[in-house]
C-alpha cells in the first residue's frame, strides 16, 4: 500500500487526452542536466555534421543565413512531464543534411560540456527534427540549452541534446550519455520507451 | 594526521515513518521540527535524512535535511528553512501539524560527522562553519559535544543574515556557557543587533582569517551551507593553509 | 545549473549497499583525483544524479531510479575503498 502525506500535492501537474501514457502536463519549464551549465558564445560557436568521408561546418552567422523555420510542437519528458504546443525557431536537419553524403545510418549527437545522446538518421530528417536556438519567441536560454540545441519531439526529450555542437554519422546504433545509463536506446514516448 | 575518528558504528539505514511531535516557528522563513520515528537506531551528529512526501495520484518528492540532533532514542529535530520557489519545504515548514505523518529514510551519511573522542582525550581542535540553514548539522555537533563534555576546542563561525534568522540562537548561548569549550562568532550580512560594530555584509577571505582557529594548529574544519557558501569558503581555507584533507563540506544547493 | 555534492547520494545509494558509499574513497579516472564519494560534486534532476569530480568535472558516477529500479554506474571511478569502522 502506498503511503500517501496527507496535504502534499506538489506542484501543478494535469492529465490530457492528447498526451502519451503515463505523461502528464506542467505550467513551467523543468531544467534536467548532467554537468555545470556551459556557457557558448555565439561569436565561438560551430556546429559540425561529420561523415565517414569528411565535416560540413557552420559558423553562427552561416547558420543564421540558412532557412529557418517557426515549429510549434508538443514535448514530452522521460520524468512524466509534457508541455503541449511549445513555439521554436530553428534550422531544419533536411536543411543541414542537403548536401551531406552518408552510407550510415546513426547518428550521435555531441554537445558542448561532453553530452551525447545517440538517433536514428530517419528520425532526424522529414521535418522530424531540428537545431533550435529560440524558444517562446526568445533566444533559447543558456539553462534550456542556449545558444542551440536539437530539437527531436517526437522522442523523449533527453533525445534533445541541449549544447548541440555537432553530429557524427555512425554505422551502428551507439548509446549516448544516458543510454549507457539505464535510458531506453530509442525513447519513443507513444510505446513508453524510457528504460533499458 | 588522520582525519578519521575511532570508529563507533554508524546505524543501520532504512525508511521509517515518522508522526510530527512538534512544531514551531524558529525563524520567519523557518520551523524546528521535532519528530517521533517508530524503530529509529539513533543517529550521529552531522547525519542527515531523506523525507518522501506522496500526492494522492502518487506524485512523489523526496529532499534532505539534516538532523539536528543525534544520540540514541527515537526524537529526531529537524530545523527547515522555506525555500521561496520550494516544492516540498513550504508545506513543511507552513502546513505541516502535529500529528501529520512523513516518510522519512535514515540515518544517512558517514562522511560529514563528527563523534567525540571516546578516550576522553581532546582531539585536533574542530572549527565549524555555517552559511545560513547549514548550521543544522553543525549545532548537532556542537551539541554532541557539549553533552559528551568534550575537553576538545571547538568553534563556530555562523554567517546569517540578521539576528532573526539565526537558528537554535539560545541553545548556542548556553552551549558558549557550558563546560565544554565551545564558543559562536557571529557574521551578519544584512542587519547586525544594536550595539554590534562588526562590518555588517557577506564575510570575506581576510575576516574569515580572524575568525576562525588558525591553520598552524590544524584543525578539523567542518562547512555547510548554499553551494556558492561552501565552496567560496573551503577554497579560501585552502588559501589560508589548511590542509584539504581536514576540511569537510555539506552543499545544500544554490549559489 | 545549481549542483550538491555527494553527500546527496546517501540516500538512494543506501538501498544499493550494506554500507554508505559516501564515505567510500574513489580515484578519478580522468585525472587521479582520491577523494571520498562525498566530495564529488553532484548534479541531480528528475533524469538522474551525476557524480564528477571536484578536480576534472569527469563524469566518476551515475545514478537513476527508473520505476522500480535503480540503475547505478561507477563509470568514471576505478576501485572504491570502503573504511571499515564497524
Amino acid at each position: 500500500m502506498s503511503f500517501i502525506t496527507g496535504g502534499f500535492s506538489g506542484r501543478s501537474r494535469e492529465r490530457d487526452e492528447r498526451l502519451p501514457p503515463g505523461q502528464t502536463l506542467v505550467g513551467d519549464f523543468p531544467v534536467l542536466s548532467a554537468g555545470p551549465t556551459p556557457e557558448i558564445d555565439t561569436a565561438d560557436w560551430e556546429f559540425t555534421i561529420r561523415t565517414e568521408s569528411g565535416e560540413h561546418r557552420w559558423s553562427w552567422d552561416e547558420f543564421m543565413r540558412l532557412d529557418i523555420d517557426e515549429v510549434t510542437t508538443d514535448i514530452h519528458c522521460v520524468t512524466h512531464w509534457s508541455k503541449l504546443g511549445t513555439g521554436w525557431r530553428g534550422v531544419s536537419l533536411d536543411t543541414l543534411f542537403a548536401d551531406v553524403e552518408t552510407e550510415y545510418d546513426y547518428v550521435m549527437a555531441h554537445s558542448y560540456g561532453g553530452y551525447t545522446t545517440n538517433v536514428p538518421l530517419d528520425e532526424l530528417l522529414d521535418g522530424k527534427a531540428w537545431v533550435a536556438f529560440e524558444f517562446d519567441g526568445e533566444p533559447l536560454d543558456p539553462e534550456h540549452g542556449g545558444p542551440a540545441r536539437l530539437l527531436v519531439p517526437h522522442l523523449y526529450f533527453w533525445k534533445s541534446a541541449k549544447w548541440v555542437r555537432g553530429l557524427e554519422m555512425m554505422p551502428t546504433d551507439e548509446p549516448g550519455f544516458w543510454e549507457q545509463n539505464g535510458y531506453h536506446l530509442h525513447g519513443d514516448p507513444w510505446k513508453e520507451e524510457r528504460y533499458w | 594526521m588522520s582525519t578519521v575518528q575511532p570508529s563507533v558504528a554508524a546505524p543501520r539505514t532504512a525508511w521509517h515513518v515518522a508522526a510530527v511531535a512538534e512544531t514551531r516557528r524558529e525563524t520567519p522563513s523557518a520551523a524546528r521540527i521535532t519528530l517521533d520515528v517508530d524503530g529509529w537506531p539513533g543517529n550521529l551528529a552531522g547525519q542527515h535524512l531523506d523525507v518522501r512526501l506522496t500526492a494522492p495520484d502518487g506524485y512523489s518528492a523526496t529532499r534532505s535535511y539534516s538532523i539536528a540532533s543525534s544520540g540514541d532514542g527515537s526524537r529526531v529535530v529537524l530545523a527547515v528553512d522555506r525555500l521561496p520557489d520550494g516544492e516540498v519545504s513550504p508545506f513543511l515548514v507552513d502546513e505541516l501539524r502535529v500529528g501529520d505523518r512523513l516518510e522519512v529514510h535514515g540515518p544517512l551519511g558517514a562522511y560529514f560527522v563528527w563523534r567525540p573522542p571516546t578516550d576522553g582525550s581532546s582531539g585536533r581542535p574542530v572549527q565549524l562553519i555555517a552559511g545560513g540553514s547549514g548550521v543544522v548539522p553543525l549545532f548537532a555537533i556542537a551539541r554532541a559535544h557539549a553533552a559528551a563534555g568534550d575537553p576538545t576546542p571547538m568553534r563556530l563561525l555562523y554567517s546569517v543574515r540578521t539576528p532573526d534568522d539565526a537558528f537554535f540562537a539560545a541553545e548556542l548561548a548556553a552551549a558558549q556557557a557550558g563546560p565544554a569549550p565551545f564558543g559562536t562568532t557571529f557574521v551578519y550580512t544584512r542587519r547586525a543587533p544594536d550595539g554590534d560594530d562588526a562590518p555588517v555584509g557577506r564575510i570575506s577571505r581576510e575576516r574569515l582569517a580572524t575568525a576562525v582557529i588558525a591553520a598552524a594548529e590544524r584543525p578539523v574544519v567542518y562547512v555547510c551551507g548554499s553551494t556558492g557558501f561552501v565552496e567560496r569558503v573551503a577554497s579560501w581555507l585552502i588559501d589560508l593553509g589548511h590542509d584539504q584533507r581536514a576540511i569537510r563540506t555539506e552543499r545544500y544547493g544554490g549559489t | 545549473m545549481q549542483h550538491f555534492d555527494g553527500n546527496l547520494l546517501a540516500g538512494p545509494l543506501a538501498d544499493l549497499f550494506a554500507f554508505d558509499p559516501t564515505a567510500a574513497r574513489a580515484r578519478c579516472n580522468g585525472c587521479g583525483a582520491m577523494g571520498e564519494l562525498a566530495t564529488a560534486l553532484v548534479y541531480r534532476s528528475g533524469a538522474g544524479s551525476v557524480a564528477r569530480c571536484r578536480v576534472c568535472g569527469e563524469v566518476l558516477l551515475t545514478l537513476v531510479v527508473a520505476d522500480g529500479r535503480t540503475f547505478v554506474n561507477f563509470t568514471g571511478t576505478g576501485a572504491i575503498e570502503i573504511p571499515s569502522g564497524r
